[in-house]
């Protein structure tokens, strides 16, 4: 059963006339895009930097307007955000005057729920996340990867349907990026939450996902959605598991998806 | 502090335990680094008058300006122009305020309110206040609503300016995530605008604060019967050169007093900043 299904999704950003800039090509960000995240899975996306990815995501998040085509999200067409989607930005986007507790209980507070209340069910996913002896710092007291942890937590807290993860992993060093990798598989299986989770690594899309959509390089559109064979289950929590040969398998088929978009994308680098 | 392991903060200074009960700022060697320059300096300003390096009758030694200073304000008469001045120095900041951050967030939040309104503001920012001081006396008398206009007008624009540039500078994800969270427009003001942007309005006030200081006492020494401005101006008429270096040491204390509650004030509101602002 499909949770969100995009269909036919087009993005076009115009170009902002200037007077003596001449004129500028309008840039079609997303086309043709046709996916559905089924309820219950991890679908990754992957494409090159500039491909639309995070796009799409703000999209479905609702932030950005789309110019063609229908996203739903259980039959509902998405007009805007909602609380039915729960948005994991990379750079974190805590809030820096309030401390772990507050602000994981911040997407309660915006839906006027009581504080005693709110500040009872943030702690329980602070607790879901680790973080249980944080409550009281401020995000200036914590590492990058305690900063993703409170909100994953407060992405969670007002128990969305979906999350919505750009990047989330991008900006934390390689070791802590592994341990929060399987930190989210647990969490998911825990919540049993859907999850569109954007990244740039092959490696990551694989891993986390039971679903990897490969996407193309401006305009960005999915190229092929692979299916991740082994379940993800304990052994895919195991760190042995990049190195087996299932992994490497389906590490190949998406790497060779996307190379050419890759070059497109160096290419395009370079023209610039 | 229950764990520290993965925090960036720095440890405490571990030097002084229980045995001393002092507070920091008391320890003899903070006192000594902090006291020091102004020791020598009014050192200095006490002998050199006394030892004839300088003209006696242009400064005073500092024993007797201080001397001057507290029988001042025992008196009762330099305490009845410090109101004068503060009076009028707060009336004007408090119309700063009421007219300056409105304003502020306005220009900060509506783009095309600013794209209208910044070059009419520009061009009448350049007009410096104290040459309004004519126009305001023509249009409200010399009386104390001149004066008080006039500070307004000199020190709403650091309250307005900075009100601006902290409401544009709010960073753009948490505005995203308040989006994203469906945040009506009400609570984005409040609960993210607002208090993103405090650190820089507490800039812009106390720099309108000082301003409005420097505006009062031009103005008490162009015209006026009371106020600390007024003093200096007299005393330099008389030849009283000790309440002169009173005054203008009284209005160091009030520019300094003022400073302070203002930086107590920002680090009780905003102290989520790793580094308060000095």
């Amino acid at each position: 059963m499909s949770l969100i299904r995009a269909e036919s999704v087009r993005k076009t950003y115009r170009a902002k006339k200037r007077f003596g800039s001449g004129a500028k090509q309008d840039t079609l960000a997303l086309e043709n895009v046709n996916i559905e995240v089924r309820a219950g899975e991890i679908l990754t996306i992957v494409g090159p930097s500039g491909c639309g990815k995070s796009t799409f995501l703000d999209i479905v998040a609702g932030l950005v307007e789309y110019d063609g085509g229908d996203i739903f999200l259980e039959d509902k067409k998405i007009e805007g955000p909602g609380l039915d989607r729960g948005v994991v930005f990379q750079g974190y986007a805590l809030i820096p005057w309030k401390n772990v507790l507050d602000n994981v209980a911040f997407g309660l507070e915006a839906q006027g729920i009581p504080k005693e209340e709110r500040q009872a069910i943030a702690r329980r996913y602070i607790n879901l996340v680790g973080l249980n002896n944080f409550e009281d710092r401020t995000p200036h007291e914590l590492s990058g990867g305690m900063k993703q942890r409170v909100a994953i937590a407060r992405a969670l807290a007002f128990d969305p349907k979906v999350l919505l993860m750009d990047e989330p992993f991008a900006a934390v060093d390689e070791q802590t990026r592994e341990r929060l990798q399987f930190e989210l598989l647990r969490i998911v299986r825990e919540t049993k939450k859907t999850v569109l989770f954007i990244t740039h690594s092959i490696d990551e899309a694989v891993l986390l996902g039971d679903r990897v959509a490969v996407m193309t390089y401006r305009p960005g559109t999915i190229k092929a959605t692979i299916d991740v064979g082994f379940s993800r289950s304990e052994d895919k929590r195991s760190t042995s598991i990049r190195s087996s040969r299932e992994f490497s398998e389906i590490r190949e088929l998406v790497s060779h998806h996307l190379k050419s978009e890759i070059d497109k994308a160096h290419a395009a680098e370079q023209a610039r | 502090m229950t764990q520290s392991s993965e925090t960036s903060r720095p440890p405490l200074t571990a030097a002084q335990p229980a045995e001393s009960a002092l507070p920091a700022w008391l320890e003899p060697r903070v006192l000594a680094r902090r006291w020091t320059a102004i020791g020598l300096f009014l050192l200095a300003w006490e002998l050199s008058p006394r030892l004839g390096l300088i003209n006696p009758s242009y400064v005073a030694p500092f024993s007797e300006v201080a001397l001057r200073l507290v029988t001042g304000l025992a008196s009762g008469e330099l305490i009845k122009h410090l109101f004068a001045s503060l009076s009028r120095s707060v009336t004007g900041f408090a119309m700063a305020l009421g007219f300056g951050l409105p304003l502020g967030f306005a220009l900060g939040w509506f783009q095309k309110f600013e794209r209208f309104a910044d070059p009419l503001i520009q061009f009448i920012r350049q007009v410096p206040a104290l040459a309004l001081l004519p126009l305001f006396i023509m249009l409200l008398g010399v009386g104390e609503l001149s004066k008080v206009v006039i500070i307004f007008y000199g020190a709403q624009w650091a309250i307005q300016l900075n009100t601006v540039s902290g409401v544009k500078n709010v960073d753009p994800l948490l505005i995203k995530l308040a989006r994203s969270l469906g945040l009506s427009r009400l609570d984005l003001f409040a609960k993210i605008i607002l208090p993103a942007a405090l650190p820089t309005i507490f800039t812009g006030l106390r720099l309108s604060a000082t301003r409005a200081i420097l505006i009062i006492v031009a103005v008490e020494m162009m015209g006026g019967k009371a106020g600390i401005g007024y003093v200096l101006r007299n005393s330099e008429y008389n030849y009283d050169i000790v309440t002169m270096y009173a005054a203008i040491m009284l209005l160091a204390l009030l520019g300094l007093s003022t400073n302070y509650l203002l930086v107590a004030l920002e680090n009780h509101f905003t102290g989520w900043k790793p580094e308060p602002t000095r």
